[in-house]
């Protein structure tokens, strides 16, 4: 279709103001090196530029991603970018209030420890947590779904239960549970936990899409030319499930992050010494008069969500528009 | 009607059930109650032995499911291993505390969330949509805790400062223990009252809002406006009472989200309630209440997403049960 447009548009200097439909909605990456010949060059836009343009037009996606930019990328360079280690022991300036002036101006804590690096070093932590749990929900949530919406049958059925299932049990509970059972207070085992719930939100949706497309004439298409399992799968379904999987990961980072911090507060996180932002508030609980300890990692906390939400909305705009969040 | 709601309950029976087991093979599996008997060195191997008898440790976890479960049913969720005190007498008295919080929480943010959303839909776009938006996001990414914190805080210093006592920061009484309503102690669960309710009615008023936005733009709505029907009767009888029906599956649905926020609110202000008591058991271990505080959060989220199905069919009509 966008062949045919293209040899015989009048105007051939004009892109088309929207993409084919039919791009839009299988994802035709394939269209990005269709150009005509006639001296003229013209680059037809693939889904994902279109994608590309409606994010960047986004005003609070950009301000969001920033945002996000610039705390993770302190968190990221944590060991450069904080003044001090998160556990250097300053005895002169026990809970030093924050100035603009002095060189912390986060205050200190207890032990005189500069919170504007532990603030740093545990946005690293937080961070790592969310994408890891981001990451690994997904790609477990993209293989479940997979399955299950294209082989249908039993291990569709019970992902289906399960999914009821975990919907009508306490989350915070089990979670709680579970990281007081098996996280002892590691990074990693808590983000693992996190991960091993979070995965079904996104399984239901990559499941919904299968189901509707394995039905498709293109994957008819592809198996009457010999296609397998796997690659009708994850070459030809799998692309068009993409927008509503990035979506979820990046809203699963906040999440995350969210989770991980009320886990640690709670004492069945992350444990001290890794100051995670969770961690950082739980030291200030007990010095209400100490406000800075609890006040600013939380502000930190507030802000990475608010970025990330923000992003999440743009993105769910620009890639899956037929989804729009409620904002009228 | 009847039969559907007969129905549906029967098929939550065997949900509560799965729901348990899964719990209790999750905690059993984890949480091995042989440790604690193990570490006690003046247990001789007779003893240990026998006592894992009594209470069913040397059985598979599905055989020992089978038994907690008749114990649970027939006494009360049984007793706890760690201290062999019943678990009932402990879980209703912490019941009774977060269902005052909780339910005050729950009112306080469905009266608040619903005029607001009301009034931002009518002035969409308006000085107070705005603000009540910011407010929402605010919301949205706020951690309970750390709300919790700041209002502890806020409290706290305010005492210190002027010697001005609003709100208590910690506990459910001074002096005697009751259970009955009085000043003292709507000080106490004010602000945890107040913390679950910004977080619920950041929820509530942006559904009711966007309800609201999806309403007026009926049919129906112009016909009433084209009848010439006062603005006023127009919002009120066809669509306000239209989009109040999404807001009940919301708060059912978010009554999980309150527990969770309990858990944490109430550690926060040292409240006696369900989520204090959880946290204080799974602390220690204790593997039969924490498996009580599952059982009966599951249920009581089962039964409202019961009474959600149960009133969304009532409320609405186009819904047919078949």
């Amino acid at each position: 279709m966008t062949e045919i447009r293209h040899e015989t548009g009048k105007d051939p200097g004009a892109s088309p103001a929207l993409p084919p439909v039919d791009a839009m909605i299988l994802g035709g990456d394939e269209l990005v090196d269709s150009t005509i010949s006639a001296g003229l060059e013209m680059k037809a836009r693939s889904q994902w530029s279109y994608a590309r343009m409606r994010f960047l037009r986004h005003h609070l996606a950009m301000a969001g991603l920033v945002g996000l930019v610039i705390v993770f990328g302190a968190g990221a360079f944590a060991g450069t970018v904080a003044p001090y280690s998160f556990d250097q022991i300053d005895l002169n300036h026990l809970y030093a209030a924050p100035t603009l002036t002095a060189n912390h101006f986060f205050g200190t804590d207890e032990l005189g420890r500069d919170f504007f690096s532990r603030t740093i070093y545990g946005i690293r932590t937080s961070e790592e947590v969310g994408l890891f749990v981001a990451i690994v929900s997904s790609i477990f949530g993209v293989l479940v779904g997979a399955i299950a919406g294209y082989y249908r049958g039993w291990i569709d059925n019970a992902l289906m239960r399960l999914t009821d299932l975990v919907l009508t049990l306490p989350a915070l509970a089990i979670l709680l549970t579970a990281a007081a059972l098996w996280g002892s207070g590691s990074q990693w085992r808590i983000s693992f936990i996190l991960a091993g719930f979070f995965w079904t939100g996104i399984a239901r949706i990559v499941r919904g899409v299968f189901l509707s497309l394995r039905e498709k004439e293109y994957v008819e298409a592809a198996k009457a030319s010999g296609a397998g399992d796997f690659r009708i799968m994850f070459r030809h379904i799998l692309p068009n499930t993409l927008g509503p999987v990035i979506v979820n990961a990046t809203l699963a980072v906040a999440t995350a992050i969210l989770t991980e911090a009320a886990l640690s507060f709670l004492g069945f996180g992350i444990k001290p010494p890794t100051p995670s932002l969770g961690v950082l508030i739980t030291d200030g609980q007990n010095n209400p008069e100490k406000w800075w300890l609890t006040v600013l990692p939380g502000l930190m906390l507030v802000f990475i969500v608010i970025c990330v939400n923000f992003v999440g909305d743009g993105l769910r705009d620009a890639l899956d528009p037929t989804q729009r969040r409620v904002r009228a | 009607m009847l039969t559907y709601i007969a129905r549906r309950v029967l098929y939550s029976i065997p949900v509560l059930i799965l729901s348990t087991f899964l719990s209790f093979a999750f905690v059993s599996l984890a949480g091995d109650p042989r440790q604690n008997l193990l570490a006690n060195p003046k247990l001789s191997h007779a003893n240990y032995n026998r006592l894992f008898h009594t209470y069913h440790l040397d059985v598979s976890i599905p055989v020992r499911y089978w038994y907690w479960l008749q114990d649970a049913v027939t006494h009360k969720l049984g007793t706890s291993l760690l201290t062999s005190q019943a678990i009932w007498p402990d879980l209703t008295r912490v019941m009774g505390h977060t269902v005052q919080v909780i339910g005050l929480a729950e009112i306080v943010a469905l009266v608040l969330g619903i005029a607001v959303g009301i009034f931002s839909a009518i002035r969409q776009y308006s000085v107070f949509d705005y603000l009540f938006t910011t407010v929402s996001f605010l919301g949205f990414a706020m951690p309970t805790f750390w709300l919790a914190l700041l209002l502890q805080i806020l409290f706290v210093d305010i005492y210190l400062k002027w010697n001005i006592r609003i709100f208590y920061t910690s506990g459910l009484n001074n002096g005697v223990a009751s259970n009955t309503w009085s000043l003292d102690r709507l000080q106490h669960i004010a602000l945890p009252v107040m913390t679950l309710a910004i977080i619920s009615f950041a929820l509530y008023s942006r559904y009711m809002r966007a309800a609201m936005l999806d309403v007026i733009s009926t049919d129906y709505v112009r016909t009433a406006r084209a009848k010439g029907l006062p603005e006023r009767l127009v919002i009120m009888r066809h669509v306000f009472r239209n989009a109040l029906i999404p807001i009940v599956t919301v708060a059912a649905l978010n009554l999980g989200g309150l527990l969770g926020g309990a858990i944490v609110t109430e550690t926060v202000f040292s409240i006696d309630g369900m989520g204090f008591y959880f946290i204080t058991k799974l602390g220690q271990l204790d593997v039969y209440a924490v498996m009580a505080y599952l059982a009966i959060t599951a249920a009581i989220i089962i039964l409202f997403n019961l009474i959600a199905d149960i009133l969304y069919g009532y409320l609405d009509p186009r819904i047919r049960y078949d």
